[in-house]
């Protein structure tokens, strides 16, 4: 009896925080089928906002933006952020510290602080804000996410690995590129997700440094700043919501379904 | 087993050849990071010493001055949104942290602890923008009709704030507490502690890396957000990252934005520094953790 | 069995026909234990067997899914662990790493409330804390006993294994409890420093006098230390008796090859007194049995002796490792190979004679040596039974539909490496080494269990098929078979009573 009741109050305050969590994306989701200007007022049911949004050039050409800067940036900052791993774990004491503060000043900064700081640099040295210093940033602030999940991988690698490459005749490169590398595919693909969720995420930084580029993130807080809010953007964000639920539910239940196999293994 | 045994058979086949290898071997492995640390030296340390400069100099002689931080005592406006700032940061971690706790409990306990799908939930709003989080609060409050003015203005920006940032305070709590060994507590009840004794002798003190972090992750990001109070609030909601962002998008104002940036960088070098100095304490003590 | 009142009454803990259910998993069966006040009690099996669960549930973190905890006479089924006069030490000790040495110790007692001997206005009895003095007191005292006087100030992690386990057990025998309960408390600690703690618990045991309950799946840990050993399998009890008990007298096969070095036989009774097995009769001290009763039968190494020249079974020495302080030799003969244990060494390849004394050979009722299941009859010469379908020699003319009793001896059951060769597939669950031939146990997809004496031998969790030749089943009505079986039970019983 009394277990039961426990496990009542513990549930019933678990349910109470999810209605927390959720309630308003899905109010929001819901007002997205009505067209009134006003926020919070049902005028009948229509999907008229949506026929709005991908009739708007400008939402689409933000949206093309946000993708392709975050497929570039993700792209690279795997790349750097992989090898930046595989020298940081290689190496000893204050060197090892001294890369790990250079890794961190990113992550712990404000974003900012980050920004403004990114902004007079590039007008210091004449760079024009636009495509090039959103990529430049942009990789620069995820390389340490994509680090922080090769890093784990390469601690459960049999440190022998790579020497055998080197034994079996391989040079330095081709061991690390056909040994060590394919042990870190993984840890390198969800530092790519995460660096590309990050990236399209970022609006923060990019405010300061995109020039003329527009990206979805600083589309909504351009128009959201603004007092009377464009009721299209329900729509866009009820569509946003969707999507980026859908990826990460999907992704999740695949990565739950291979660890499970992984046990039965 | 096969390959570490050819490893030094082969090794063996000269000491020369080894010591080359060897060497060959450290300089290149580490040599990966190389390209990283570089780009981070140009675009991540030396703009921050830009900013310095900038925090130094006067923005029509170019002169080194120090009137830019003396803005921040002058007249006290700045400095009093910082107050402000940190009094709703501290409103607002008390807030997240006093909700996520007991949720962290209930999804690490026994009861619920195989409903991976039940976290996942928990957990997925952090990766959805905080903008668009930010709106979805921003129409509740409009039905709920909480008013743009007095006092209801700062419950509209606290909740934002809450409602933004729980996440990042329920994460680094379950993890704590869903690592913790489980026979700790029960040896703490063994010894005749009732569960509210148990909860406040053993389980909070060992959560410290987890609320550390926690706050961490909610506490500094509140100060310098500016996009929750632009659409939230009003000018009297204004955060220190209001405050910056408005000095940067004035031409003028980037030299007393740097010296404000700096003084934020300093801030949050302080937390930092301090978080680490608790948790190391209680690393050392608590190895499990 | 009856029970004296004096016994009654020292019985600190019963445990009366506990089960605990884990999602739809017994972890423990119907469980009946008494353990008398002062006493070291072992409970001992391998991993999986339920024993951890049960100690659980005497603590308070598990409840009984049926059944009661009595303490003292008291029911505690549902008490809480805080509130049990009952301490543990747990597997990893379970110390609190934020918290030294000392703070541990003295966790307990500043929680702890004692009588002041007065009472209130409303004549309950009123408790106070103990004070700093009493709590210094008793915690010195403690670190005292476990040899770590001067540990006090040190922090938990820094200890070494045999530290931590010591400051374990001080924090929880500080509390004085009723009980104490050990649940693997040597685990994880090295051979050297295990055998070291043996000793220490048990002079431990004997100072304080406190009733010790202790979990483990070392049969030696079990015999050195306890007064009393309960052996568990599969949740349920197996037999509660002394060490030289269970050792000299093992209720079954399980007990008997789970504790020590055992050579286990088939054999039948020819009388009372006379057992026969590899083709040879043998006097033995076991009566009660009928005539021609097959049984079990178990052997210990120590106990047959070995001449060059005379013997009741003539062998061939196989091999012979030398062990310490006597050789261990296996020996071939009529089929089985024996387990001889003995100070004067025999070369390999040389003959041998073996002869067993009545007291070495101790006998064990037969459990069951025929699968029973039933089935129905799917066609003219098929019956349907453990998701399968077999093919048999319908004697009877039964008819289709027809719902029978299927028996299969254990020893005409085939397993084949392939599950695509069997009729059904299956998992190996449990092998038991029966001398001439294996007793494998095997569970199928039907979740039902098959026994097979086999002289091949199979893994646990091997996956297998099963096979029965039509000749093997036996099928009769299963009206007919309950009919049967009731004239036996009656014939049994009367045999016992006589």
């Amino acid at each position: 009896m009394n277990k039961n009741v426990k496990t009542g109050v513990v549930w019933s305050f678990v349910a109470l925080m999810l209605v927390f969590m959720y309630l308003p994306i899905i109010i929001l989701i819901v007002f997205s089928f009505t067209d009134a200007r006003a926020l919070g007022v049902w005028s009948g049911f229509s999907v008229e906002l949506y026929v709005d949004l991908f009739n708007n050039a400008q939402v689409m050409t933000a949206l093309g933006n946000s993708l392709i800067l975050a497929f570039v940036a993700a792209m690279l900052a795997t790349l750097l952020g992989t090898a930046a791993a595989v020298g940081i774990f290689h190496m000893r004491k204050w060197k090892k510290h001294t890369a790990n503060f250079v890794a961190n000043i990113t992550m712990e900064n404000a974003e900012i602080v980050t920004g403004v700081a990114f902004m007079i640099f590039f007008l210091v040295v004449r760079l024009p804000n636009g495509w090039i210093t959103l990529i430049i940033a942009h990789t620069m602030i995820t390389v340490p996410y994509v680090i922080l999940s090769v890093m784990p991988r390469l601690s459960q690698l049999n440190p022998n690995l790579y020497e055998a490459g080197l034994d079996l005749g391989a040079s330095p490169m081709r061991s690390m590129f056909t040994v060590i590398v394919p042990q870190l595919i993984p840890g390198m693909i969800s530092g790519f997700i995460m660096a590309f969720t990050l990236s399209l995420d970022d609006f923060i930084v990019s405010k300061f440094i995109n020039g003329n580029v527009s990206t979805i993130p600083i589309y909504l807080y351009n128009a959201l700043a603004k007092k009377g809010v464009d009721p299209t953007l329900r729509a866009l964000s009820a569509v946003l919501f969707v999507a980026v639920l859908a990826v990460l539910i999907a992704m999740n239940i695949v990565s739950a379904k291979r660890r499970k196999k992984q046990l039965v293994l | 087993m096969n390959d570490s045994v050819n490893v030094t058979a082969v090794a063996d086949d000269g000491a020369r050849k080894k010591d080359v290898k060897r060497k060959m071997r450290g300089i290149k492995r580490s040599a990966f990071a190389f390209p990283y640390l570089a780009l981070s030296v140009i675009f991540v340390i030396v703009p921050l010493f830009i900013m310095l400069y900038y925090a130094f100099t006067d923005s029509v002689t170019g002169a080194f001055t120090f009137d830019n931080f003396k803005r921040f005592t002058d007249g006290w406006s700045a400095s009093l949104i910082l107050g402000k700032s940190l009094l709703a940061a501290l409103v607002t971690t008390v807030i997240c942290f006093l909700l996520a706790y007991p949720l962290a409990l209930a999804l690490s306990s026994t009861a619920l602890n195989k409903k991976f799908v039940l976290v996942m939930l928990f957990i997925l709003p952090m990766w959805i923008n905080s903008l668009l989080r930010t709106y979805a609060i921003k129409i509740v409050l409009s039905i709920l009709n909480v008013p743009e003015t007095g006092f209801a203005i700062w419950i509209r920006v606290i909740m934002g704030m809450v409602y933004d940032f729980f996440p990042f305070m329920l994460l680094p709590l379950y993890s704590v507490l869903s690592g913790m060994d489980r026979s700790l507590t029960e040896a703490s009840q063994d010894l005749g502690a009732s569960p509210v004794q148990t909860l406040f002798k053993v389980t909070l003190p060992l959560s410290v890396p987890g609320i550390v972090s926690g706050v961490l992750m909610v506490f500094m990001p509140t100060v310098s957000t500016f996009a929750i109070s632009d659409i939230l609030g009003n000018t009297d909601t204004y955060m220190f990252g209001n405050i910056i962002n408005q000095w940067f998008n004035s031409s003028s104002g980037w030299n007393i934005g740097s010296a404000y940036s700096f003084i934020l960088l300093i801030l949050i070098a302080v937390t930092v520094l301090i978080a680490n100095l608790i948790t190391k304490g209680k690393t050392e003590t608590g190895g499990i953790l | 069995m009856a029970i004296t009142a004096r016994e009654k009454f020292d019985n600190i803990i019963e445990i009366k026909n506990v089960t605990k259910i884990f999602d739809g998993i017994t972890a423990v069966d119907n469980v009946n234990l008494a353990v008398r006040r002062g006493e070291f009690v072992t409970l001992l099996g391998p991993s999986g067997c339920g024993k951890t669960t049960l100690l659980r549930m005497i603590a308070g973190f598990a409840m009984p899914t049926s059944g009661t905890i009595m303490l003292e006479k008291q029911d505690v089924t549902t008490v809480p662990p805080h509130l049990r006069p009952i301490n543990t030490v747990f597997q990893k000790y379970a110390l609190f790493p934020h918290i030294n040495v000392y703070k541990n110790i003295a966790y307990g007692l500043k929680l702890k409330r004692v009588l002041t001997g007065e009472v209130d206005k409303k004549g309950n009895p009123i408790y106070r804390k103990l004070s700093k003095d009493e709590i210094d007191e008793k915690v010195k005292r403690v670190l005292k006993l476990v040899n770590l006087e001067s540990y006090g100030h040190r922090d938990v992690t820094g200890l070494s294994g045999g530290q931590q386990q010591r400051v374990a057990i001080a924090r929880a025998i500080v509390c004085e409890p009723k009980v104490l309960l050990l649940d693997e408390p040597l685990g994880a600690l090295d051979l050297k420093m295990r055998k070291e703690m043996q000793l220490e618990l048990a002079a431990m045991h004997k100072n304080i006098g406190i009733t010790f309950i202790y979990v483990t799946h070392d049969q030696e840990e079990a015999l050195t230390m306890s007064d009393k050993i309960v052996v568990m399998t599969d949740g349920a009890v197996q037999q509660y008796g002394t060490p030289k008990k269970i050792y000299d007298e093992p209720a079954n096969a399980f007990v008997a090859d789970f504790i020590g070095e055992s050579n286990i036989l088939s054999g039948v009774m020819k009388s009372d007194f006379l057992v026969e097995f590899c083709g040879t009769k043998f006097k033995c001290m076991d009566k009660g049995f009928g005539k021609d009763e097959r049984v079990d039968l178990v052997v210990r190494p120590e106990d047959i002796s070995i001449d060059g020249k005379k013997g009741a079974l003539k062998g061939e020495v196989v091999s012979s490792v030398f062990k310490g302080t006597y050789y261990e030799m296996e020996i071939l003969a009529e089929d089985y190979q024996f387990t001889v244990q003995n100070t004067v060494e025999r070369a390999v390849g040389e003959t041998v004679f073996l002869s067993i004394g009545p007291d070495g050979i101790h006998i064990m009722k037969k459990l069951k040596t025929v699968n029973e299941f039933d089935g129905v009859v799917s066609s003219e010469n098929t019956v349907a039974f453990c998701g399968g379908e077999f093919e048999f020699v319908n004697f009877d003319g039964l008819e289709k539909g027809a719902e029978v009793r299927v028996k299969i001896p254990f020893d005409k059951v085939e397993l084949t490496d392939d599950e695509k060769d069997g009729a059904i597939g299956a998992n190996v669950t449990q092998t038991l080494y029966k001398g001439s031939y294996y007793q494998v146990q095997v569970y199928t997809d039907d979740d039902t269990d098959f026994f097979v004496d086999t002289v091949d031998e199979w893994d646990m969790g091997d996956r297998v098929g099963i096979n029965i030749k039509p000749d093997d089943i036996t099928v009769t009505l299963r009206e007919r078979a309950d009919e049967i079986a009731a004239e036996e039970n009656t014939t049994e019983d009367s045999a016992d009573e006589r």
